[in-house]
């Protein structure tokens, strides 16, 4: 297959076989194969029943808190003296983060093929708090791979999950991070084959998964597209969204693709700069190759063995990207930049003391690339940043990075 | 050579009336100079194919000793090249006994598929096995190794229907690879009842010899799963020794070959 470039719709993808492009795919063992086929068949069904688009829409609005509202950031706007800034406020969402709309649309999915056992890896532990979540809200077992590493670094996650009932499962192998957990996860899932329901938390693996939590991720473009035609009469002339796996980033992204005026930077973590081996840039530092189920582009050393990412944030340093990224990388629809530890520790004070909004350490990246980009434009021009997730989590890691000492 | 070495030894095999043993470990653990031994040393140990692991980073089907062996092999500076030259050195010694390689795709696609394929070929490997090239992306690797005369081993699982098998075995070669169990390598053991029809359920869809792996550890297995199949695959148990032999200082290589010895006498003894 080779790569369109410019095709008449970015929206279309993927092809049957869950390719974007080059990218995308099923790269998986024998064993998992044909559970991957009968998801596929089951999600394709449930996006087809309007019982289960209604059950969805229901726990959104009544369970979630959404629509999330848009925020127009004011006084970050004044400090920064160019485009309007405005924030898609995910991180109000039930959980503290966007999360939650993925779980939600795959727990129903679960219950939907009469599974009985939920499982999921995390990073940062925002995705395994709202699979936590959705599971203990429908009654279902629930098992967390986390990478050792990152319960260190994520303790108030760790104590929210096993509060809401889920077992944590900690992964020593490699870094400890998220790459491993997954690993271990497809472990689980290749052991228990019947009963299980596998949970991922953001837009990459084997197909029909990156296409499947873009479809519920996409609620967060589609209701910014309306806000700001309420708010400013027009689309907005940018988008911005950090990058781990990129599930937050398509949710903004997919609904304005066509909208060939409308600007889109992805933010990846450039962690101790792009010229250094620590960062998590799969885009910018990295090449194509096939990891989890997917091709996609991955940090690799020329032996094709994959390397560790490394962020400040523990929900960005995933040494891969959601393949449906990679390709809008080569058609060159979305640009992908990258945002250092210490500019997303800066952003994160900046917004918590000029806004009150204390921001995750992931959407501080986005805000990184925010604060360099608007005094640079004209006052008319408008930046939607996906707020996606809220900053209660990283206190502690953060207080840490800057050297103050706190109790937990 | 008018038949592959994988058909060749399976016609010996028939012809004496027993089942195979295929033996895996991952090339270069614990370093290349023992790892070179082991694989020098095995058929006169038993093995009568060698599947031998290209070692990657994320081996995700795998259970903790062969994610060590991986790890170890890394560690000691293991690359495809090398993993090649290595098979290279085994041919000048040994013009028989079949090479699989085994492991994950990326490292096989850093390489190139194409280069690979032709430098495996001139290496002296007969077949391959990729974990994560199910047959919906036939088109990466197994069209073209066919092409090239590399025998694609396609590994069916528990969970591969009835109405898949045909797919799953429409390109494959040398023989069939059954997933005895639901999981990674190493974690449980098979139960034989089961996995003799599983082989009997394959064996209406194709003409290929079986081998069974995944769970099998001891001579007794062996012996039991050679009842019912056309070889036995064994890693997990081998590669375990490797691992004790370097936690206690002993020598890798001795006590790989007497596990591998030990349990191709439970192969022999199985029919």
């Amino acid at each position: 297959m080779t790569n369109i470039l410019s095709p008449n719709s970015y929206r279309t993808g993927p092809d049957e076989d869950g390719h974007f492009g080059i990218y995308g795919g099923r790269f998986v063992a024998e064993t998992l194969m044909p559970l991957i086929l009968s998801l596929e068949a089951a999600y394709e069904a449930a996006k087809a029943d309007p019982a289960f688009q209604t059950e969805l829409e229901y726990l959104n609005a009544h369970y979630a808190g959404r629509p999330s509202p848009l925020y127009f950031a004011e006084r970050l706007t004044e400090k920064f003296g160019g485009a309007k800034v405005y924030f898609k406020r995910d991180e109000l969402n039930h959980t503290g983060s966007h999360k939650i709309n993925n779980c939600l649309g795959q727990i129903l999915l679960a219950k939907r093929m009469g599974k009985t056992r939920i499982i999921a890896e995390t990073g940062a532990g925002q995705h395994g708090v709202a699979v936590a979540t959705v599971a203990a809200r429908f009654g279902l077992p629930c098992t967390v791979f986390m990478g050792a590493t990152d319960i260190e670094r994520q303790k108030p996650n760790v104590f929210r999950m096993k509060l809401l009932g889920a077992d944590i499962r900690a992964v020593t192998a490699g870094a400890g991070t998220l790459k491993d957990a997954m690993n271990e996860a497809l472990r689980d899932w290749v052991t228990h084959v019947e009963d299980t329901f596998y949970i991922i938390g953001t837009a990459a693996g084997p197909h029909p998964y990156p296409a499947m939590v873009r479809d519920f991720q996409s609620i967060i473009g589609t209701e910014a597209r309306e806000q700001m035609m309420q708010a400013e009469g027009r689309l907005p002339d940018m988008l911005v969204a950090c990058i781990g796996g990129g599930s937050n980033a398509i949710g903004l992204f997919h609904p304005f693709l066509d909208d060939a005026e409308v600007e889109i930077y992805g933010v990846e973590a450039g962690g101790k700069g792009l010229e250094t081996p620590d960062h998590a840039a799969s885009l910018s530092g990295g090449r194509p190759g096939v990891l989890h189920g997917n091709r996609t582009y991955l940090l690799q050393n020329g032996d094709g063995q994959i390397i560790e990412g490394h962020s400040i944030s523990a929900g960005l340093d995933y040494p891969g990207i959601g393949p449906e990224h990679a390709w809008l990388r080569d058609t060159g629809r979305v640009k992908y930049v990258s945002a250092t530890d210490s500019q997303a520790l800066e952003a994160f004070q900046l917004c918590s003391r000029i806004e009150g909004i204390i921001p995750a350490l992931e959407p501080s990246h986005a805000l990184a690339y925010v604060s360099r980009i608007a005094p640079e434009l004209p006052e008319d021009h408008i930046i939607l940043m996906n707020m996606c997730g809220r900053g209660d989590k990283d206190v502690f890691a953060v207080a840490e990075h800057l050297g103050v000492e706190i109790t937990p | 050579m008018s038949s592959t070495r994988i058909a060749a030894r399976f016609a010996e095999l028939k012809a004496q009336g027993r089942a195979g043993f295929v033996t895996f470990f991952s090339c270069g653990d614990p370093d290349y100079a023992t790892s070179l031994e082991i694989l020098q040393k095995l058929p006169a140990a038993g093995a009568d194919i060698i599947e031998l692991g290209m070692p990657f980073t994320d081996p995700m089907a795998d259970g903790p000793a062969i994610q060590l062996s991986n790890q170890r092999a890394l560690a000691a500076g293991q690359t495809m090249i090398k993993t090649l030259a290595m098979v290279r050195a085994f041919r000048e010694g040994d013009e028989k006994t079949p090479i699989v390689l085994m492991g994950y795709y990326n490292p096989v696609y850093a390489y190139g598929p194409e280069r690979f394929l032709k430098d495996a070929k001139e290496a002296g490997v007969d077949g391959l096995i990729i974990v994560d090239l199910p047959v919906e992306e036939d088109a990466e690797l197994c069209i073209p190794a066919k092409a090239a005369g590399i025998d694609i081993i396609r590994l069916v699982a528990p969970t591969t229907g009835d109405a898949r098998l045909p797919l799953v075995l429409k390109n494959a070669g040398g023989f069939i690879y059954y997933v005895s169990i639901t999981g990674i390598t190493g974690a449980a053991t098979p139960d034989v009842a089961k996995v003799a029809a599983a082989v009997k359920r394959i064996k209406a869809h194709t003409g290929l010899p079986v081998a069974v792996g995944f769970g099998v550890s001891t001579a007794e297995q062996a012996a039991g799963i050679a009842a019912c199949a056309d070889a036995v695959v064994v890693g997990t148990a081998l590669v375990r020794q490797i691992e004790d032999a370097v936690q206690n200082g002993n020598d890798a290589a001795q006590d790989v070959l007497e596990k591998a010895a030990l349990i191709a006498a439970g192969v022999r003894r199985g029919k």
